[in-house]
């Protein structure tokens, strides 16, 4: 054993690897809930990729026949219902998960020094996510599927000068069609996939260079024993990779309930329009993406068009998300974690969340005014000018950016706590 | 922890209860369909092949599996419900020719393979019984839940021959097999998916005391000791 060891690490560093960056990585000993989110990440990603794998076996991107390919796949494929069933799953799960994530490092200030890299290569990671599910969601060829990418391709239309000819050259064609079925497939099954695995390597270098954050916000690493190891860190492994497990394992009771006791979770993770085969022809009532795109869909439509233009809307969906990437510079408090910070930036740290929530709720809403704001108004003699679910989505827009804009002015007021210098149990 | 878990919560219920209070549309009767109950996806299955079959078709659905999956033997599925198929591995195709559909009727009736998905069980059960006399229509008939639609009320016989609750649960028969048509996974699902987790929570079970065990270390500061 130690033989075949030795043989192993003169020619690969396996022994240097597996310690450096399990057995004698040190992690802060008070990881909670929130520290369960990483690992599964990287388990909801290895899972994509694992069912993308077998669904590529038996898909067809071609606008003739990817719709029936899928249903063929839910029923005479082997198991293929399941592995369609946890892939369609997985992507709900994914952002779910990463969305805790993000919020884990919101409420403990994990994007401040040192860590902004690390930071800044999850907000690439996310937005890279963002397009592979919109691509993956354009392959079975749904009503949805069709008319979504419709509308989202249309946004590079907006553009002044360039968008007409952009939006031919994305889909090699005047429309969603053929052609745009067959390059979201290719950058749907290798080339995203390819760029969000690098993404997470380099995502978790940075990460094991500079250490965890951990819900005190205090640098273990400043507190080491006579041997170099953190007084307050224990082993990555075996200490968190059996606690992973048990996160794994709820995890994955949460998602085999929805898998197999509602796959479709009422319209949530699949629409029931997109059981319909994609038809140029015939416009849905209502065009919606999935849950996880919604917030930044409403703020997009919360932007009026000037000049006949959507193309304030698109700065404004892009700007929400390019913002996200400069908070570490925005954040001027020196306190990390919630726990220590000043009032102010619980505050706006609740509104920013609610706003982030509502924007998504309203991005699955019409833009009409529900019937009963339609008679409350009229039985007030109130002209409805602007219907309810702008105002809404403008307002909950303005708190959103307002978070950032905001940002450097309330982290910098307010009275915090004294942060410990040891990790409190 | 717990605090921002209970908000998030919170937030979440928020949400659906506003949603559901600002839903509109046409009241729909429950179907009450029950997918496990095979006598009735058997009923379903022949009422669809006699009554809708002619004009609709499953092009999804193959004779083979529905004999497999509704447990009838596979003679009878030949000689009683294959009109218009030579094999028994093949699709369930309508026998309403395309050009005839397009004369009388302005268009081909829909596939019906996934009408359970986005329509909805509910749907499909009121829709059927929710035909009314109307002079100004083709076939002298209207529906309230999809009005001006170009299909007669197939179902008008068996309505008048019946009586209201027998009838009532022919049309769920059929609603149920077009729910199993749907999605036949359907059947075996939640089957498995009762043994995946009892499963999961016996392994939560050893993974928590694993953890558990491990953590002691942690608790005296014990995992030094070994250096």
């Amino acid at each position: 054993m130690n033989k075949n060891k030795n043989w192993i690490d003169q020619r690969f560093p396996l022994t240097k690897v597996w310690n450096e960056h399990l057995a004698e990585y040190y992690t802060p000993r008070n990881f909670n809930f929130w520290y369960f989110f990483g690992s599964l990440a990287l388990l909801v990603l290895v899972l994509q990729l694992v069912t993308g794998i077998f669904l590529t076996m038996h898909y067809k991107p071609d606008t003739a026949t990817a719709f029936a390919s899928v249903e063929y796949i839910m029923r005479d494929v082997n198991w293929g219902w399941l592995i369609r069933y946890m892939h369609s799953t997985g992507a709900s799960a994914f952002f779910i998960v990463i969305y805790l994530h993000m919020y884990r490092g919101l409420l403990y200030g994990s994007y401040k020094a040192p860590r902004e890299l690390i930071w800044i290569l999850g907000m690439v990671i996310y937005i890279a996510l963002m397009a592979e599910a919109f691509m993956g969601y354009v392959l079975p060829w749904g009503q949805m599927s069709y008319w979504g990418a419709q509308v989202i391709i249309s946004l590079f239309g907006s553009i002044p000068f360039i968008g007409p000819d952009l939006l031919i050259w994305i889909l090699g064609d005047y429309a969603v069609g053929d052609p745009a079925l067959n390059r979201f497939f290719s950058l749907h099954v290798i080339a995203l996939p390819l760029i969000l695995v690098v993404l997470v390597f380099l995502h978790i270098v940075a990460l094991h260079t500079v250490g965890s954050n951990n819900p005190d916000g205090v640098e273990i690493k400043e507190n080491k024993d006579e041997g170099g190891i953190p007084k307050d860190g224990i082993p990555f492994h075996p200490y968190y990779t059996v606690k992973d497990i048990v996160g794994v394992v709820v995890f994955l009771m949460l998602f085999s309930a929805v898998l197999f006791y509602a796959p479709a979770l009422n319209g949530y993770f699949l629409e029931a329009a997109n059981f319909v085969e994609a038809n140029p022809l015939k416009t849905p009532e209502h065009i919606a993406p999935l849950w996880y795109l919604t917030p930044f869909y409403t703020i997009l439509r919360a932007i009026p068009p000037i000049l006949g233009s959507q193309f304030p809307g698109v700065l404004a969906m892009f700007a929400a998300l390019l913002i996200l990437v400069v908070l570490p510079w925005l954040d001027r408090s020196k306190v990390k974690s919630i726990r220590y910070r000043s009032w102010p930036y619980k505050v706006a740290l609740g509104v920013f969340v609610l706003s982030f929530v509502f924007l998504g709720w309203l991005g699955m809403k019409p833009v009409i005014s529900p019937e009963w704001y339609v008679s409350l108004a009229g039985s007030i003699g109130m002209e409805i000018e602007t219907a309810l679910y702008l105002i809404l989505a403008r307002f909950f827009s303005f708190c959103y950016f307002g978070f950032f804009v905001f940002m450097p002015w309330f982290t910098s007021i307010g009275q915090t706590k004294q942060v410990p210098s040891r990790l409190t149990e | 922890m717990s605090k921002s878990i209970k908000t998030i919560l919170g937030v979440m219920l928020m949400c659906v209860s506003i949603s559901a209070l600002s839903s509109v549309g046409v009241k729909l009767d429950t179907a009450n369909t029950d997918i496990s109950d095979n006598n009735s996806l058997q009923n379903g299955a022949k009422l669809f092949m006699n009554y809708c079959s002619g004009c609709h078709s499953l092009s999804f659905m193959r004779y083979n599996r529905l004999a497999e999956d509704l447990n009838i033997p596979k003679e009878d599925v030949v000689t009683n419900l294959m009109f218009n198929a030579e094999k028994i591995g093949d699709t369930i195709n309508a026998t309403m020719p395309t050009e005839g559909a397009n004369k009388w009727f302005g268009g081909t009736p829909p596939d019906l393979s996934l009408v359970a998905r986005y329509k909805g069980v509910d749907w499909i059960y009121t829709y059927l019984r929710s035909f009314y006399p109307d002079d100004s229509r083709p076939y002298g008939v209207n529906n309230h839940v999809f009005q001006n639609v170009s299909m007669p009320d197939i179902l008008l016989e068996l309505k008048r021959t019946t009586p209201k609750d027998e009838f009532n649960s022919k049309v769920r028969d059929i609603v149920n097999f077009l729910d199993y048509v749907g999605e036949p996974a359907k059947l075996v699902r939640s089957a498995i998916g009762t043994k995946v987790l009892a499963f999961l929570l016996l392994l939560l079970v050893l993974a928590y005391l694993l953890k558990k065990e491990y953590w002691k270390d942690v608790k005296y500061g014990k995992w030094r000791a070994k250096d």
